[in-house]
């Protein structure tokens, strides 16, 4: 039985099988909607996730299955004291697949331990997030239409973004792939992404603080937010925070062709006018998130349509 | 210092200075019966310092904990008061119970019961990352 509890465990070809089972679920959904039938999701979240967590069961009923859960742990068993193991061995008699969702990271792992159905980690506080790594994948794939010779962007949060580190990770299997590293000093990819991807891998990538700079040279953009909470202090925050905050103007020199991403929730990082520019890809990138989700489950309860 | 020789035992050698009292301790060594030695800050050819430990008895040892501390260390077997085997332990793939994760976002900070696994994931430099949250053990 498999689990996915980090990207990194699927291989090359699995992640192309999934993207491509997700692009014939968008061009044939009626093919799909009977293959989970008697099938049942438990959506285990102990922690609010609106988007993670909609998508999952959006996924699940598309598929005509059904789909149980809780969404904070106060509503659980959790909050009476019982283990992540226990709690994954009592669903496994409930449900045929499970995704979770808990603030403590490596819960997931500890339940695929324990659980007798596979086990999709759906977040574990700022450790691994597959799913969303998934959804970004699929979104390039499906603007760009290929995983290889891009110039990636990351910009933002760079040290603590982990979609960002995920990202990096999945592209680097892909060839001619170089990242451009957006960020202001105190938030610089951290060494063990350098270290155990980047360098190791001997991909192409800069560092820079300027966005305007990287600007022209990218296919793809994507924004994360830099935190006020992740600054020592309130003046650095305020002399730094708008050089990242993606406006109309800023755009006066990208590609036509840019796709901007955001693994979304948005808050200011990207202004509201650059929604409607065709180069804003991020909702339909929450729309790829769900057909993912449902080769996913597709791929990991074994069910071939 | 003079410590009296092995006739059958185990001593083990070129453990980092500072170090004995930690494998002593990994180890268990406090629940034998036997004679047990540690000599710190030994002088050594290899390095500046090292610390022994002699065992007067021939016990099953955890190689993961002496690979873990220093693959250099060497473990020599002494039968009649001869050197019988020379070991070095290899640097283990994973250790589980010998060292704890300290990311207070760790599962493991809330589950008492689960087992603290690390994986070695740089076996250059000998880093070794916790399974669950991927915290560098220190």
């Amino acid at each position: 039985m498999k689990h996915l509890i980090d990207i990194m465990e699927l291989t090359t070809e699995e992640i192309n099988e999934l993207i491509a089972t997700a692009e014939d679920i968008m061009a044939n959904p009626d093919k799909y909607c009977e293959a989970c039938k008697r099938k049942k999701l438990a959506t285990l979240f102990y922690e609010p996730s609106t988007r993670t967590r909609l998508s999952f069961e959006a996924a699940m009923l598309e598929l005509g299955g059904s789909v149980l859960g809780f969404s904070e742990a106060s509503s659980s068993s959790v909050s009476k004291g019982e283990s992540v193991a226990d709690t994954a061995r009592t669903v496994s008699c409930y449900a045929d697949i499970i995704a979770m969702r808990h603030p403590k990271e490596g819960a997931p792992l500890v339940a695929s331990k324990f659980a007798t159905v596979p086990v999709i980690n759906a977040g574990d506080g700022g450790h691994n997030h597959p799913t969303q790594t998934l959804t970004d994948l699929l979104t390039i794939k499906r603007e760009k239409g290929r995983l290889s010779r891009l110039t990636i962007g990351c910009c933002g949060d760079l040290k603590f973004g982990r979609t960002v580190h995920s990202l990096i990770f999945a592209m680097s299997r892909y060839p001619e792939v170089d990242f451009i590293l957006i960020s202001p000093e105190e938030l610089r990819i951290p060494e063990h992404v350098r270290g155990e991807c980047l360098d190791k891998t001997g991909i192409p990538y800069q560092e820079t603080t300027s966005l305007e700079d990287a600007m022209p040279k990218l296919d793809i953009l994507y924004m994360t937010r830099v935190q006020r909470e992740r600054f020592f202090n309130e003046q650095d925050y305020i002399r730094l925070k708008d050089s990242y905050i993606l406006t109309p103007d800023k755009l006066g020199n990208a590609r036509k062709d840019l796709s901007i991403l955001h693994p979304l929730p948005r808050v200011n990082e990207i202004s509201t006018a650059i929604d409607t520019d065709p180069r804003a890809c991020y909702f339909r990138q929450a729309l790829c998130g769900k057909y993912i989700r449902m080769a996913l489950i597709l791929k990991l309860l074994e069910v071939r349509v | 210092m003079i410590i009296g020789t092995i006739v059958n035992g185990i001593v083990i050698d070129h453990i980092p200075a500072g170090h004995g009292m930690e494998l002593y301790r990994y180890l268990n060594l406090d629940r034998l019966e036997c004679e047990v030695a540690l000599i710190k800050n030994a002088a050594s050819t290899k390095r500046t310092k090292k610390d022994i430990l002699k065992i007067n008895e021939v016990i099953d040892l955890n190689f993961d904990i002496l690979g873990y501390i220093d693959p250099r260390i060497t473990v020599n077997i002494i039968q009649g008061g001869e050197r019988v085997k020379k070991l070095h332990p290899p640097l283990p793939k994973q250790i589980t119970n010998i060292i704890r994760c300290k990311n207070p976002r760790c599962i493991t900070s809330i589950e008492q019961d689960l087992p603290h696994v690390f994986r070695l994931t740089d076996e250059e430099k000998g880093v070794y990352r916790c399974i669950y949250c991927d915290t560098k053990a220190k």
